[in-house]
């Protein structure tokens, strides 16, 4: 009998609606594979079951009263428990919202009830999104399916692990500096952060709000296409939120070409602190493309050299004050309230009961640059940089279609190992956070694994903003290269746990 | 709290020039907030009026309500503002309970609306008040403390969080500093706040109540040594909430300062309550270094551009301003600068106007709302307008004057009526039996009753001494209890004893 968790979420969908199998039988297959495995891999802070098996049910139903399904209909996904889901936990992997109960769907959980898709539970990350290891979840690290003792990127590490060890074909994650893509090539499967304000924010708890972008994770090109689909466009919720169509994501990702098309290799994403077989996995990435008919460019953006620095001015302003809110007066944890303290002193107790380490870090650092006096220095020269960021990609587009790089520098590392050397964890994200900064599209894609690790190595597209289709173009095209190479899925070479 | 002891406001004002800075925050009266769907009506039942995003909730987001930008825009060009092409929104980072996110949506170096002014009429005088900019913003929620002794934070026990109010829209409008007013600065602060309130009720872009908390002022006063040019050090008297009290709030900080500088003393940069019972203002939280707010632009709203065309759109649409509005009332309705200042201070120039609208002679419906009826308005300690009489009922009053079927004595005796709830004035005349006596035969025999009563005084009049006639009228009025025409009873008596009025 075919192993249910093993298909992808298009085959899943089409065989749902063929009434080859059950949605039901679907989700009891996930909810299976997660009572086997995830003890070991700890992907999910909340399993809902109950919710899950009801969703899965209203889809057969649906398909019984003859009823036209979705392309996602019954598929089951893992969402990021940054997106707040009603009735159901959301904690964003910190204790000072454990407990909460959010009276709210994100636009985007309603958009994936909508699609009929299937919400599994939630997935762990890494506190408030900040970090690229899943290790500052206040509820424990979650391990890579390649290798449980290290770590499955972050911050939205439970989603890729969800994918990578099989508990669901599709995840939602979140992008501020990389927190999809970096996860994706670290544990060999694929993630998109779509064009900034592709994707509405409305209902996703924010950690820096000119940079977060939800997007989609799966193990597939078209996978992600299609789930991309289902929850981009519109949303009159969030200001930001692009007011045009969405881009043809699914039928680029079905008709992977890359034939004519100009490729760019930034020469910034390079050298020092880059992994022999990462760069050599990159470099046959690059011989493919040519093998495949694209015209490959060098490229030179003087500016990626800076971005790192802007980055962690930015964000860190950002959500010195987005994390304001955390008070404890409405929601969330209230520690020392013994009728003797202040508000002011409980909302200190809390704060400092309530967060990680990391967190603090971060709001100590944006709430210094942000100061008066120093705003002009830190948080004013940071938005220059960004803007020569944007510049710097929109002369690379204008000779080419796509840039590639790494995606990452290295491969999983182990668990532990940068987690007192926060400089360190930051390099994780040389290579994804220019795209945060410019606000444009970006894809992380398997193309191989590194030979004196065997871990999975990431492939980074970039395409301009509303360009989104092209990475789904280029991505179907390498994934289909590369699969016909290897013979099978890179995924069947991890371990099956 | 240190007992200051006043310098008197003659020598104050011999030694030191006042300079004014007034801070005026104005709610809007748009039926949702600024930045959700949620509604704004006042009084209801604390936080029934939330949602995620107005109570901060996790993942929630703002979305600005285009009718507050409108009115932002309609308050600049009303103050003879420059409407900026592009702003933005900033957020101003602070900790309070009563504000959901910890940092207000505001405005900071690019206001919606800057450089304008505003002419308030002073002892007959214009005085140009300068306005630095109008900004958009949100209200916080509402923090009521508990178990103490004053209402205030220290001593209570526990603290009521109402975030009704928190994103209801805020336009706050800031004066440049305020130079040259000399000893008028408290009557040019009450009549800038005075003005502003008629421009912001005359735009219909909110009420403007002062006593509801939908305007509230603070008052920012500095004295410098007469002919200096530096400004002083300045305090900041917080929700000075009255046009009185504003004036009196700057008269005090004026002769505080004062005697503070005379003393050889130095002013301390702080905020000051004011206190309605005695006027005078104390010392609330001095601030020890500027307070850092570390403005950023909010990354979750995007700028607002208003397009040329739209802003000339609203200019078009303006109302007539009140000012302007004044000025031609003043010479419709003939009346000097004092007088109208009179029928300003007295809330009365809208009632007037809708008692004429409804048929009224203009002498009529002022007589009535300055006189009468704003006697009655002291009396109960409410605004004109609050009286239970509408200009249409007043307007009724003076039409029944004017047939004959009321004199004066009557009419006000109906506006008593209509006051006391007894029904519209018509209403009124027939339960009170309020009508002139206008039947001629019994008219006839009063007036014959009077003569044979008073046959000395008729003979005078019989002699020429018609103004002696007065004394006949008051007896046929008695005789009547009032309800005759006293100009026919007149023109009755005159008649019979054959003389020419």
């Amino acid at each position: 009998m075919t192993d249910l968790t093993r298909l992808t979420a298009a085959d899943t969908a089409a065989r749902i609606a063929s009434g080859e199998v059950t949605a039901v039988e679907v989700t009891e297959a996930h909810l299976a594979r997660i009572e086997a495995v995830d003890e070991k891999v700890h992907a999910f802070l909340h399993v809902d079951r109950e919710g899950a098996l009801a969703q899965a049910r209203a889809v057969d139903e649906k398909r019984e009263r003859g009823e036209e399904l979705g392309p996602l209909a019954g598929v089951p996904l893992a969402l990021k428990d940054i997106f707040t889901t009603k009735g159901m936990p959301t904690t964003v992997g910190s204790k000072i919202l454990e407990g909460w109960i959010p009276p709210y769907d994100a636009t985007l959980t309603q958009r994936l009830r909508d699609a009929d898709v299937v919400v599994l539970g939630k997935t762990n990350m890494d506190e408030f999104a900040m970090g690229s290891s899943t290790e500052n979840s206040a509820f424990g690290p979650t391990g890579n399916p390649w290798d449980l003792t290290r770590i499955p990127g972050g911050s939205g590490g439970g989603s890729s692990a969800a994918l990578a060890s099989f508990q669901a074909p599709l995840a939602i994650g979140t992008d501020t500096g990389g927190s999809i893509r970096q996860p994706a090539a670290v544990t060999g499967t694929v993630g998109v952060k779509p064009t900034y304000g592709a994707v509405s924010r409305y209902g996703m708890v924010a950690f820096s709000s000119s940079l977060d972008q939800g997007g989609p994770c799966a193990r597939t090109v078209l996978d992600a296409a299609l789930l991309h689909e289902a929850i981009a466009g519109h949303d009159p919720l969030d200001s930001t939120s692009i007011d045009q169509p969405v881009p043809a994501v699914v039928e680029a990702a079905r008709n992977g070409d890359v034939r004519g098309m100009r490729v760019g290799v930034v020469k910034e994403f390079a050298g020092e602190g880059y992994q022999a077989g990462v760069m050599q996995r990159f470099n046959e990435s690059v011989e493919l493309l040519r093998e495949l008919g694209a015209e490959v460019v060098e490229l030179s953006c003087p500016s990626f050299d800076k971005a790192l620095a802007a980055y962690y001015l930015i964000a860190p302003s950002e959500c010195s004050s987005n994390l304001a809110r955390f008070d404890a007066m409405r929601y969330g944890l209230r520690v020392g309230d013994d009728g003797t303290r202040s508000a002011e002193d409980v909302t200190a107790l809390t704060r400092a009961e309530g967060f990680g380490p990391e967190v603090k870090r971060r709001i100590m650092l944006g709430t210094y640059a942000l100061s008066s006096g120093y705003y002009d220095a830190y948080y004013g020269s940071a938005q220059k940089v960004r803007t020569l960021i944007k510049r710097d990609f929109d002369k690379a587009f204008e000779q080419v279609d796509v840039v590639v790089s790494p995606t990452t520098p290295t491969t999983a590392f182990p668990i532990g190992e940068r987690a007192d050397d926060p400089m360190a964890m930051y390099l994780a994200d040389l290579c994804t956070i220019p795209s945060n900064l410019a606000g444009n599209a970006a894809m992380s894609l398997p193309c191989g694994l590194a030979p004196e690790d065997g871990l999975p190595v990431g492939l980074q597209i970039v395409a301009p903003a509303m360009a989104d289709d092209r990475l789904y173009r280029v991505g179907a095209a390498v994934e289909a290269a590369l699969t016909a190479k290897w013979g099978h899925p890179l995924l069947e070479e991890a371990p099956s746990l | 709290m240190t007992v200051t002891e006043l310098v008197s406001y003659e020598d104050a004002l011999a030694a030191y020039d006042p300079v004014m800075g007034l801070e005026v925050h104005v709610e809007l009266g748009t039926k949702t907030k600024m930045f959700c769907g949620c509604a704004t009506t006042l009084g209801a039942e604390p936080n029934s009026q939330t949602c995620p995003t107005c109570l901060g909730l996790p993942g929630s987001l703002p979305v600005v309500n285009a009718t507050g930008v409108e009115s932002a825009i309609k308050i600049g060009l009303a103050l003879n503002c420059e409407i900026a092409e592009w702003c933005r929104f900033a957020r101003k980072n602070y900790f309070y309970p009563d504000m959901p996110k910890n940092f207000q949506t505001s405005q900071y170096d690019e206001p919606i609306a800057y450089n304008g002014y505003l002419d308030v009429d002073v002892d007959g005088e214009v005085f140009r008040v300068e306005i630095e900019r109008a900004h958009m913003e949100e209200d916080t929620g509402k923090s009521t403390h508990v178990g103490g002794a004053t209402g205030r934070i220290h001593g209570a026990s526990h603290s009521l969080l109402d975030y009704n109010r928190a994103g209801i829209p805020l336009i706050e409008i800031v004066t440049k500093p305020i130079v040259g007013a000399g000893d008028k600065a408290p009557e040019v602060a009450k009549a800038y706040v005075t003005e502003l309130r008629e421009l912001i009720k005359s735009l219909g872009v909110s009420e403007a109540r002062m006593e509801m908390g939908q305007m509230r002022c603070d008052v920012n006063l500095s004295l410098r040594p007469q002919g200096a040019d530096k400004f002083g050090t300045r305090s900041e008297t917080k929700n000075v909430n009255s046009l009185r009290s504003v004036e009196r709030a700057v008269r005090f900080e004026i002769q505080r300062h004062a005697a503070v500088l005379g003393a050889g003393g130095t002013i301390i940069q702080e905020t000051r309550h004011f206190h309605e019972e005695d006027g005078s203002t104390t010392s609330g939280r001095v601030k020890e270094e500027a307070e850092d707010y570390r403005y950023f632009p909010e990354p979750d709203l995007v700028p607002v551009a208003p397009s040329r065309a739209w802003v000339e759109e609203l200019r078009g649409g303006l109302p007539e301003l009140p000012r302007v509005r004044r000025n031609r009332l003043r010479e419709e309705w003939g009346l000097s600068r004092h007088e109208m200042q009179s029928v300003l201070n007295a809330g009365a120039i809208d009632l007037i106007t809708a008692t004429i609208d409804e048929g009224a002679p203009a002498d009529q419906a002022r007589k009535w709302w300055m006189g009468e009826l704003a006697r009655r308005a002291n009396e109960d300690g409410v605004e004109l307008a609050a009286l239970p009489i509408t200009p249409a009922q007043v307007a009724r009053v003076c039409a029944l004057v004017k047939e004959g079927s009321l004199n004066d004595k009557l009419a006000r005796q109906t506006i008593e009526g209509v006051l006391a709830g007894e029904g519209g004035p018509d209403e009124v005349v027939t339960k009170r039996g309020l009508k002139v006596v206008s039947d001629e035969g019994a008219l006839g025999t009063a007036v014959d009753e009077a003569i044979a009563a008073n046959a000395a005084i008729a003979d005078k009049i019989r002699g020429g001494k018609v103004a002696a006639a007065g004394a006949l009228v008051g007896a046929v009025m008695k005789a009547t209890r009032g309800q005759a025409d006293a100009a026919r009873v007149r023109e009755l008596i005159l008649e019979k004893l054959g003389v020419e009025g």
